[in-house]
């Protein structure tokens, strides 16, 4: 079965099939990384540009690998974002790489609806690999894939999602896929950081971090921004950690077994304590893991159409 | 040269004329209206209107014409043009060009350029030196040059302190200050906030950012006596509060563009560059205010905020694209089809929110139905239906978010300064 779509642009349209599909295609590549040789031949022959117009080290090098590992050609392609209003316009750039001929583009870009546009543009698969504050797919398919695997499912599961909301790709991928696939999302985080209209999303909202403790199955923590411009919505990363901070004592305090996720790069003493980030109820470097599957799983189901 | 139009619907709300006549042209000025006789139709070019109607001439209170500065998206003369094809007869053009219009030189630039063609151009000055919102403009030169109004149109003029200032400063000249809107610290994302931009993941517009202009303004023009007029009004909020200060006796009046009584910001989905504009698109609720308010009268007039961009700068990642559409040619159109054929106006309103209030609010004279008077109309089918087709523009840029949109009445001539445009083809009179 394939899936539904020529590209991967995000889980708001990605209907629930499709999800289940790349979930269980990437268990089948998940058990490609145990072996030896890690390497299979189905992109041989397939070329995929690696567009990244904003600066990325895990997620490139993490689809750089599952591109390298289903024998595709991968090409990296870094642009600077101060380049785009001085230089070549983004539709020239396109068109010239689009030239060279090439069959996949996984773009990482400033400004949403970018991947949107680039198939308008251009014959080429596309796969967003996150779009300013827009969506970030396959980060929300290998969370789920990640909670899947530890916990055996996604329906009915409860998953909260905690930071700032209003800004981050990674939790609105998250909400669609997870509400796609029949899990309970929630989100936490202080009032400035949950978008307006959270509600016509259809999640829950906490603004206290004990209650989301205690309500949930599975806390996704995104990491906080720590440059002035993001941090101007509260007040300092001394309040966010005292009142949004995932600690040990926290956790013992709410007496609950929970699944903590974090996407990485990981604050320490911000957003979550280190005890918590070592501690044995997190997966984060699983989730890392599973981030080469799921995307050697996309790239396949995609690279495969005709 | 003699010129007999028969078959016109004559429509003048002021004179309170809404009946079929002919109307006969000598050297441009009104000779006779009423049954035209054979006599009457001797040596004359007769042109049969087919029950057109025929109005005082038709006005955009709201457009950029890019020269100086950006001759490669619009001139003044291909904005003249498109105002023509468009059916208005007169322009008022705002003073965000490079350089701004800001000193006398400028204006009468502008004023030169345009001084051949059908349609007449009114410029109206920056209200502060290069908009910057610190210094104020030599407005009494600028009026003497030919300003009609004062704006830093683009932004809100910057400071509480400088408003009152050009506010005072105007009431010596009793005309407008036109203001864009916007609080600048709430400014600078890419749509409306709502629903729809969190779904896309845009940087929002709070409709609050206008809402608290709207609010200062009015307050200002109360305490100065001076005149505010709100330029490109989007909110249902801002519609509530110039009616409730319109109601006090305040000075103000405003202007919606087409697509804020046409398009919400559901029409954004999909990253068309060409449903960026600032004021952005809102939601259905602040469409239904907009139509409420041209109703009641709240809103004055229909301006297009016409914003030619080159093809270039608008296929573009939607946040790095600029704000804004042109308008000029698709704007009549799109008010007959959503207001008159839609019954939120009659065809008497739809004439003042174009050809009678835009020129009271810049103190600029109203063609009369009246012999001996210099005709300037505007003659439009009503009930024409056509396909907007960017490619027929006339205006040098083609960024509409209407092409191939059916509309139901067109603008099909205008007259004025002795010439006459009529289905494309135009004459000396």
């Amino acid at each position: 079965m394939p899936l539904s779509s020529r590209h991967l642009l995000g889980l708001e349209t990605t209907p629930k099939e499709d999800i289940k599909l790349i979930l269980d295609t990437a268990t089948t590549f998940k058990e490609v990384l145990e072996r030896p040789i890690k390497r299979v031949p189905t992109l041989q022959g397939k070329t995929v540009v690696n567009l990244f117009y904003e600066n990325s080290t895990r997620t490139r090098i993490s689809f750089e690998l599952a591109e390298k590992r289903l024998s595709a050609d991968a090409v990296n392609f870094a642009v600077s974002t101060s380049s785009v209003s001085k230089g070549e316009t983004f539709k020239d750039t396109i068109k010239n790489i689009e030239a060279m001929k090439i069959d996949m583009v996984v773009v990482r870009h400033a400004a949403a609806g970018t991947p949107l546009y680039l198939t308008q543009l251009c014959d080429s698969h596309i796969i967003n690999a996150g779009d300013g504050i827009h969506e970030h797919p396959t980060q929300g398919l290998l969370d789920m894939y990640s909670i899947r695997e530890k916990l055996g499912k996604l329906e009915g599961v409860k998953v909260c999602i905690v930071g700032d909301i209003a800004h981050s790709r990674v939790a609105l991928s998250n909400i669609f896929g997870l509400k796609t696939i029949g899990a309970e999302v929630s989100v936490c985080g202080p009032a400035t950081m949950i978008p307006h209209s959270i509600k016509e999303l259809g999640v829950k909202v906490f603004h206290n971090i004990d209650e989301a403790i205690q309500e949930n199955d599975v806390l996704n923590i995104l990491r906080i921004q720590l440059e002035r411009k993001a941090r101007s919505n509260f007040p300092s990363l001394r309040e966010y950690h005292r009142f949004y901070g995932i600690t040990n004592d926290r956790l013992e305090k709410n007496g609950k077994d929970i699944l903590i996720l974090h996407l990485g790069p990981i604050n320490r003493g911000v957003e979550i304590s280190s005890e918590v980030a070592d501690g044995n109820k997190q997966i984060i470097l699983q989730q890392v893991t599973n981030g080469v599957a799921v995307r050697m799983a996309v790239l396949y189901l995609l690279g495969t159409q005709n | 040269m003699k010129i007999a139009l028969k078959n016109c619907h004559l429509i003048h709300p002021l004179q309170k004329i809404n009946k079929k006549a002919g109307l006969l042209l000598e050297d441009g000025i009104i000779s006779k209206i009423g049954n035209l006789s054979a006599e009457d139709l001797k040596n004359a070019e007769v042109f049969d209107l087919k029950d057109n109607f025929i109005a005082p001439g038709f006005f955009d209170m709201h457009v950029h014409l890019r020269e100086p500065g950006r001759e490669d998206e619009e001139t003044v003369l291909t904005g003249c043009d498109a105002a023509a094809q468009g059916g208005f007869t007169g322009i008022a053009c705002m003073p965000n060009t490079e350089p701004a219009l800001d000193s006398a030189e400028v204006i009468s630039l502008i004023k030169d350029k345009a001084k051949n063609h059908l349609v007449e151009v009114f410029p109206v000055g920056a209200a502060t030196v290069d908009r910057k919102g610190e210094v104020l403009s030599p407005m009494a030169e600028l009026y003497d040059a030919g300003a009609v109004g004062f704006s830093d149109d683009g932004v809100a003029i910057k400071t509480a302190r400088i408003l009152k200032t050009a506010l005072e400063y105007s009431t010596m000249f009793d005309v407008p200050i036109i203001e864009h809107c916007e609080d600048d610290s709430l400014a600078g994302g890419a749509m409306n906030e709502g629903v729809t931009s969190t779904f896309l993941g845009l940087p929002p517009i709070p409709s609050v950012a206008e809402d608290l202009i709207v609010m200062r303004d009015i307050l200002m023009a109360e305490y100065t006596g001076g005149k505010v007029h709100i330029a490109h009004m989007s909110t249902k909020k801002s519609a509530q509060m110039v009616r409730e200060a319109k109601a006090k006796g305040i000075r103000v009046t405003s202007e919606v563009s087409p697509h804020h009584f046409t398009l919400t910001d559901e029409a954004v989905k999909g990253y068309n560059t060409n449903t960026k504009m600032n004021p952005p698109l809102r939601t259905q609720e602040d469409v239904e205010a907009m139509l409420e308010g041209l109703r009641d009268g709240t809103i004055d007039c229909i301006a297009s905020d016409h914003a030619p961009h080159s093809l270039e700068e608008k296929e573009m990642e939607f946040e790095y694209a600029p704000n804004g559409i042109v308008g000029l040619e698709t704007q009549i159109g799109l008010a007959l089809t959503e207001l008159y054929h839609k019954k939120v106006l009659t065809i008497e309103q739809v004439v003042e929110k174009f050809g009678i209030n835009p020129r009271k609010i810049l103190n600029l004279p109203i063609c009369n139905f009246e012999v001996g008077q210099e005709a300037n109309f505007t003659i439009f089918d009503a009930n024409e239906i056509w396909s907007v087709d960017i490619s027929q523009f006339k205006s040098k840029s083609k960024n509409s978010p209407f092409n191939k949109r059916l509309l139901k009445g067109k603008a099909t001539g205008v007259i004025n300064k002795k010439k006459m445009i009529l289905n494309g083809k135009s004459q000396e009179l």
